[in-house]
């Protein structure tokens, strides 16, 4: 299946925030060599919510990884606002499945680690990050530690770490993969609330097709091994969204349409003998 | 926690009383087997004379305990970073801890003399292997997704390893600690068996000499009550220092006390 770029893709490259250029990965391991991606060609605009859809195994945690420069791509170029990635880009914030909250911490503290790293002053960046936590409906939790805290609270708290020095790229990874089908609701709402506020450009990796369509200006379908980009998928549903969004027509001819992506590609049919009776 | 500490009290009282009461029901003499009252009323006597001694061997334990802390959690950092240090300081303390320390205590007598210093270097070398063990493993176990987030924040290896690695360890460190802390008061003991003219174990043994076993069974009481105390501080640490885990702990048997 050749890969199609939507018609409202960048064209001009000022355009441009995030370039990804013929971008491959391979692992070398003793059975062989395994190519996680393949020539992966991707722009994201400034300020685009971009969600990267894909079954297990298509590479897409990669890509991200890749972009947060703790991996190298085997072949290709990445560029951040026009600098290519050499490690771990200026202005990024990344937000795992894991909250990967410090239980030593507090929840102030946890939030303060990238200043102590960067070794700035935290007096100015307290303000900032209590600001963050009302905002994310977490006044009065800066003291507690991440044991007292719920699931969705503490993917909360890593939300706001990842926010606190205002990147400019988020990047997320399966965030909400491993709460509740509610909370995941609630924290989509609030992602699409702080996001609208202060739009970031945005990478949000997810396996949820309604997920995916829900927050996301364009959503890129992938295929797994190796991992390719299938389609990029336009979603011109009218911002703000509210949850009421998911009910309308539109939504479910575009979530159907991708469904229909991944049935050409044997992943869901698969799926659906696997499922027991 | 409260009530624990209150059922080790009675059992412990409990154990005292047939200790008399079988020590009278038998008849036995007391350089053989003496009641606890005698031992009690042996420590009274002497006081000062039995708090010189204790405080001699807690002086060596601390010290075989505190370089065995310090030079095993170096050691273990060491391990940690270096593949060289792995295959070489790492392999050698594994394969070398199959020697029972204790054996090694004479040799110590003949490099450092009959003074603290020898003592302390058996103390030291007991204690030193599960400090060791415990620091590296969890220095290991640290979480791969918090590293990479700290590399993502741009921050150097001395951060990973000040920030996430180390106080990510403190609950292994404290679990080795607490085995460690025992096993240098065993190792001051053997210490003292073998040269000295101070501390507990020089007290039990020239007591045995003379047959003066109440002497013998206050000191075992002291070493009883010495242990005891230093598991505890090593326990209290733990708790001021890494409360988080503690209080994980508490859920945990909390949760299984509920499932069982």
């Amino acid at each position: 299946m050749p890969p199609s770029e939507a018609p409202d893709g960048p064209s001009p490259r000022e355009a441009v925030f995030v370039d990804i250029n013929g971008v491959g990965k391979t692992y070398r391991s003793p059975r062989g060599d395994v190519i996680a991606l393949e020539g992966i060609d991707l722009g994201i605009r400034p300020s685009e919510f971009l969600s990267v859809l894909g079954p297990s195994g298509c590479g897409k945690s990669t890509l991200l990884r890749c972009l947060a420069g703790l991996d190298r791509a085997t072949t290709g170029t990445i560029t951040v606002g026009g600098r290519p990635i050499d490690g771990p880009p200026d202005g990024l914030g990344v937000v795992f499945q894991r909250d990967v909250l410090l239980e030593w911490r507090t929840v102030l503290e946890n939030l303060l680690l990238p200043i102590e790293v960067r070794r700035l002053d935290r007096g100015p960046w307290v303000r900032k990050a209590k600001d963050l936590l009302a905002l994310l409906g977490l006044t009065g939790s800066e003291h507690r530690h991440p044991w007292e805290l719920s699931g969705g609270m503490r993917q909360r708290v890593s939300i706001c770490r990842a926010l606190l020095m205002n990147p400019g790229l988020l990047l997320m990874d399966e965030p909400f993969g491993a709460l509740d089908a509610m909370t995941r609701d609630e924290l989509n709402l609030e992602l699409l609330r702080v996001w609208t506020a202060d739009a970031k450009t945005v990478f949000f990796v997810t396996h949820s097709i309604p997920e995916a369509v829900f927050l996301a200006d364009r959503v890129v379908v992938m295929s797994p091994s190796p991992g390719r980009v299938i389609e990029i998928v336009g979603v011109d549903l009218p911002r703000p969204r509210d949850l009421g969004v998911r009910e309308t027509p539109e939504f479910a001819a575009i979530v159907r349409h991708i469904r229909l992506l991944f049935q050409n590609m044997g992943v869901m049919r698969a799926a659906r003998r696997e499922a027991p009776a | 926690m409260g009530g624990r500490s209150i059922s080790v009290g009675l059992v412990t009282l409990g154990f005292l009383l047939v200790w008399e009461a079988g020590v009278y029901a038998f008849h036995l003499p007391h350089y053989f087997l003496p009641p606890p009252s005698v031992v009690l009323a042996e420590l009274a006597s002497e006081p000062l004379w039995y708090l010189h001694h204790s405080l001699q061997t807690l002086y060596t334990t601390m010290l075989g305990f505190g370089l065995a802390l310090l030079l095993g959690v170096a050691a273990a950092i060491g391990i940690v970073y270096s593949r060289l240090l792995e295959h070489t300081l790492y392999t050698l303390l594994v394969s070398l801890n199959s020697i029972p320390k204790i054996a090694l205590a004479p040799l110590f007598i003949i490099w450092l003399g009959t003074g603290t210093e020898s003592k302390v270097a058996v103390s030291f070398l007991i204690a030193l292997f599960s400090i060791v063990i415990d620091t590296v493993l969890g220095l290991r176990s640290a979480d791969p997704d918090a590293l990479d987030l700290l590399k993502t924040m741009r921050g150097t290896a001395l951060q990973a390893l000040m920030k996430i690695r180390f106080p990510g360890a403190l609950p292994h460190m404290f679990a080795g600690m607490k085995v460690a802390i025992s096993l240098a008061l065993v190792g001051a003991i053997a210490g003292e068996f073998v040269a000295s003219q101070e501390g507990l174990g020089f007290v039990i043994l020239q007591s045995q000499s003379m047959f003066k076993t109440t002497r013998v069974f206050a000191s075992i009481m002291l070493l009883g009550v010495l242990g005891t105390l230093l598991f505890f501080l090593v326990d209290l640490a733990e708790r001021l220092v890494c409360p988080w885990h503690v209080s994980h702990r508490v859920e945990e048997s909390k949760a299984l006390a509920g499932r069982g």
